[in-house]
């Protein structure tokens, strides 16, 4: 299996989901700079978190029009998975492959903690090693990732199955208390219609192994392994 | 050109016997430009022309020191090739009047200062100090100082993951914010900034030069008084997404072999940069201020020589690498700029607009700044205060739970909840442990790093707290399980003009020599910050203390939470009962009193490293080591941080259980152990003092025969004092 991380000036998470894709699949993923115009053969393509360009004028708005970013379109509509992560959900709006926004946290702040979410669907690319109904322990770190749509998006998303994970408290039920950032309908990632595209912010790459405090994001990453080696 | 008037020497910061000494090297009057480069180069920031004598006593090397003070940071050795460059730097001045940018380019700075010798930054610490909680300033400041360290760490990628912030009235008009990064490196391939080569070339990369922070090292020079409100334009403004870029551009470029010395334009810019460069390698630099990258228009040739604007670098290349270099630099869209060329003229000659604007030589103006010996007098030893002094809390676990929920002892989980301590996905210990644990990269080993102070100590006794600060940082190694093999001090006083501050600062001197020489533990950087006082009133004299050490295998570390039920804890090494200058003194009290615990560095030695290699052993994983707030506050800290509580039973021969439970006795660590008797029989057999007190378990904390309280409740007090205190109005 090959999988491609595309790396934008201000990426931070890079060398992160790359330590993470090759654990699973035990070589090491394309890194790809955002000034390309092509990618390689690729079976998944992931967007990584970090603060492409700063975040300046807003998440994810400017790393959206990089030159890479037609080509990751373009695969995305042709099937290939697409996985977002953090800024790489922000990204992945801002470039229409995903529906919503991520605005900032409702109390203001960046927030770095573990927090609960709970697997909403497992027939999915992204999930397939997670039980339905699970509740994961899985880090997040942002300043800007409150999500919002309106509410006939919203209706879509919910009545599609289109809700990959929602904020949650450890015996998985929705509490204002265990949504971080005042997500609407404490939605933590989102995938596409055809559930090929998955955006969010929490960051499946800092749990995957036991020194780092749990490996709760492993079975994301081992999924997507078996589920594309071909 | 204009000549230069009494009122502009005195603006510049010179005294009237260093602008005697200015005419002496120059054998004429200097221009407005080389006023300001001579202003800057000899303010204290630059010069440590009151604090060098002393420096200069201070234990530097061991076998595992690559570099020690003098260079950008400090190196160790930590095997298989891998170095670590550590610093720790405080940006006091800017983040009282800025907050946000001042503590943020404070960050980047230290950064700056990690990267330029080539490691990549892998770790970040502040120590901050901030004014009365009450004060009408402080919530301010806390919000902004830990927004603006936030902004610029998380946006870089490195994880923020220790650190420490106390409160206290010295600090009202003086807040302290002391940043330490860590970063990793080959040992084989580390950059210095002497210059060599002439004929090379002279490269400016990064952010173009604008009009800010003007003047920021004479600021950082100077006390505070009611309007420096107005210096406010002297605080640069941090962008931490260029930062970003130089890291990675100064990282691909210096894995070639293209850069000959490489400097970091931090305080008093391109002056200072410049001049080390030459300086260090007995050069001279002639330099076209023409084509300095500028931000702004009509530049002048002091504005572009005195502007701090962040995040800008100075290298020499070898010849003929100009064009792999500016590939490089342009790919991460950032500035690329030949500006100069070494000269063997051991002269910084400036060009601007056709014109040399300044003629200045290297050596008499970097070398030959003034050092003064500042009389100093010694502190007055405070009075001992005995046991009988203090009275005896009616209900000792309500004490307890006060102190766990004083502002300084609090948790601190709402400011490093606002940094990303995970990035780069080796964070082993998060913050709220005795010391943060990273992983190095790809390898099964890790090092710890830990930042430490206690002023209040220092103030009673600064020989004895400059022993201490340094004692607490080895203690707090130990206690993770890495082997202690290095600090960095970040010093900060008041004005050293005064002899009674200048007597605190020889003081904490002595000691942490004294401290480090027992501990083989050596100070391999550093950095001195004077002057923080306003209106005459000085703070506490506070000599932070950043410490590194190595874990050889990172599954063998220890936490501070107690993780099982049923186990045995033990306390090791001696407890009196000393409560003079303790936080149950100030805190239940209200007293400020007393001399500090005295430091055994013998004792600490061999206490630290007997628990040390217990955990190396794999026969513990939960230690923590008893500081502020004494056994009482340490046991309830595991407590809490397990959610597990413990049954403690007084031993016949302790102190009064006041004393027992809150004194501040030094070389002391909790652990935790299925079987309490092969821990106290080995101890025996090193000659230390080890009791069993208690045993793990239940959702309480009980001390037998005197009183309860659940885990939850002292949590609420803990973890709820620093939200509630920022959310008030």
């Amino acid at each position: 299996m090959h999988a491609s991380v595309i790396v934008f000036p201000g990426s931070n998470c890079d060398r992160d989901v790359k330590v993470a894709l090759a654990a699973s699949i035990g070589h090491e993923p394309d890194m790809i700079w955002h000034g390309d115009t092509d990618l390689p053969k690729t079976d998944l393509i992931v967007v990584p978190g970090g603060f492409s360009y700063g975040d300046y004028l807003r998440s994810g708005a400017m790393a959206a029009h990089s030159p890479i970013m037609r080509e990751v379109v373009s695969r995305a509509n042709a099937g290939v998975p697409v996985l977002g992560i953090c800024n790489g959900f922000q990204i992945l709006t801002e470039a229409g492959l995903l529906d919503g926004v991520l605005m900032r946290n409702a109390k203001l702040k960046f927030i770095c903690r573990d927090v609960f979410l709970r697997v909403e669907r497992t027939d999915t690319l992204f999930t397939s090693h997670y039980t339905q109904g699970q509740v994961i322990r899985i880090p997040i770190a942002h300043h800007d990732g409150n999500f919002e749509t309106d509410k006939e998006t919203l209706k879509r998303l919910e009545g599609d199955g289109l809700v990959a994970f929602r904020y949650c408290d450890q015996g998985g039920d929705l509490t204002i208390e265990s949504n971080p950032n005042g997500s609407i309908a404490s939605i933590a990632g989102i995938y596409n219609e055809k559930r090929t595209v998955l955006g969010m912010m929490p960051h499946p790459e800092r749990l995957v192994d036991m020194l780092q405090g749990g490996t709760d994001g492993k079975p994301m990453f081992d999924g997507l392994v078996e589920a594309l080696a071909a | 050109m204009s000549e230069i008037t009494p009122e502009q020497i005195a603006e510049h910061g010179l005294s009237e016997d260093e602008y005697q000494q200015v005419l002496a090297i120059l054998g004429r009057a200097p221009n407005l430009t080389e006023l300001g480069i001579f202003s800057v180069m000899w303010s204290e920031h630059c010069s440590y022309k009151s604090s060098k004598k002393w420096l200069k006593t201070l234990p530097t090397e061991a076998p595992w020191v690559i570099c020690g003070p003098g260079e950008n940071a400090g190196i160790i050795d930590i095997g298989d090739g891998h170095a670590i460059i550590f610093k720790m730097e405080s940006h006091n001045h800017p983040s009282f009047i800025e907050p946000y940018q001042g503590a943020a380019t404070g960050v980047g700075g230290i950064m700056r200062d990690v990267f330029t010798m080539g490691a990549r930054p892998i770790a970040n610490l502040n120590a901050l100090r901030f004014g009365r909680p009450e004060h009408a300033k402080t919530k301010h400041l806390v919000s902004g100082v830990v927004a603006g360290i936030a902004g610029y760490g998380n946006c870089m990628g490195v994880p923020t993951v220790g650190g420490e912030c106390e409160f206290h009235s010295s600090y009202d008009g003086n807040i302290l914010v002391n940043a330490m990064t860590v970063g990793l490196a080959e040992a084989d391939n580390i950059f210095y900034s002497a210059a060599a080569g002439i004929g090379n070339s002279v490269v400016y990369v990064g952010s173009k030069t604008g009009r800010d922070g003007i003047h920021g090292a004479t600021m950082a020079s100077t006390e505070f008084s009611e309007d420096s409100e107005a210096k406010r334009p002297t605080v640069q403004v941090g962008d931490p997404f260029t930062e970003k870029l130089l890291l990675e551009a100064c990282l691909e470029l210096m894995a070639t072999d293209a850069i000959v010395a490489i400097q970091d334009m931090g305080a008093a810019g391109l002056t200072s940069s410049s001049f080390e460069m030459a300086s260090k390698g007995g050069v001279g630099i002639d330099m076209d201020l023409d084509m300095v990258p500028q931000r702004e228009e009509n530049m002048t040739a002091y504005e572009m020589m005195l502007s701090e604007s962040q995040e800008r670098m100075l290298m020499v290349l070898k010849p003929g690498r100009e064009d792999e270099a500016r590939v490089i630099f342009e790919k991460w869209e950032l500035d690329f700029a030949i500006v100069g060329k070494l000269t063997d003229s051991k002269h910084m000659v400036l060009r601007h607009k056709g014109e040399i604007v300044a003629d200045l030589p290297i050596d008499p103006l970097a070398e030959a700044s003034p050092e003064y010996d500042r009389p100093w007098v010694e502190t007055p030893k405070a009075a001992e205060i005995s046991i009988d002094d203090v009275a005896a809390p009616n209900d000792p676990m309500a004490v307890l739970a006060k102190l766990v929920s004083c502002p300084d002892l609090a948790s601190k989980r709402w400011i490093w909840e606002q940094y990303d301590h995970m990035v780069m996905a080796d964070t082993v210990q998060r913050p709220g442990g005795d010391a943060a644990v990273v992983r190095i990269h790809g390898t099964g080993k890790a090092i710890a790093a830990t930042s430490d102070c206690s002023p209040r100590y220092c103030f009673a006794d600064p020989f004895e707290g400059g022993k201490q600060v340094v004692a607490e940082a080895w203690r707090n190694l130990n206690a993770v399980g890495a082997k202690p093999l290095a600090i960095t001090d970040n010093m900060n006083f008041g004005n050293p003009e005064r002899p009674e501050i200048m007597g605190q600062f020889v003081g904490c001197v002595k000691g942490i020599g004294e401290a480090c020489t027992a501990l083989d533990f050596p100070v391999v950087s550093g950095n001195v910050s004077l002057y923080n006082e306003t209106n005459g009133q000085g703070i506490l004299p506070t000599p932070t203390i950043g410490g590194v050490g190595l874990m050889a295998d990172v599954t063998r570390h220890a936490v501070a939470a107690f993780t099982g039920e049923g186990q045995d804890i033990v306390l090791i090494g001696d407890t009196l009962g000393h409560l003079g200058q303790s936080l149950y003194l100030r805190e239940i009290e209200g007293r400020e009193e007393g001399a500090p615990p005295p430091v055994n560095l013998a004792a600490e030695r061999k206490n630290g490293d007997f628990v040390r290699e217990l955990i190396e052993e794999g026969r513990i994983n939960q230690c923590h080591d008893i500081s502020g707030g004494g056994l009482g506050v340490a046991l309830a800290e595991m407590a809490m941080a397990g959610g597990i509580g413990a049954d403690i039973i007084v031993p016949d021969n302790a102190p009064a259980l006041h004393a027992w439970l809150f004194g501040e006795d030094q070389a002391r660590y909790v652990v935790v152990t299925d079987g309490a008797e092969a821990t106290i029989d080995a101890a025996a057999k090193a000659g230390i003092t080890a009791n069993k007190i208690g045993v793990t378990g239940g959702l309480k904390l009980t001390v037998e025969g005197i009183g309860t309280i659940s885990v939850t409740d002292l949590q609420n007090g803990h973890e709820g004092w620093l939200p509630e205190y920022m959310s008030s109005p």
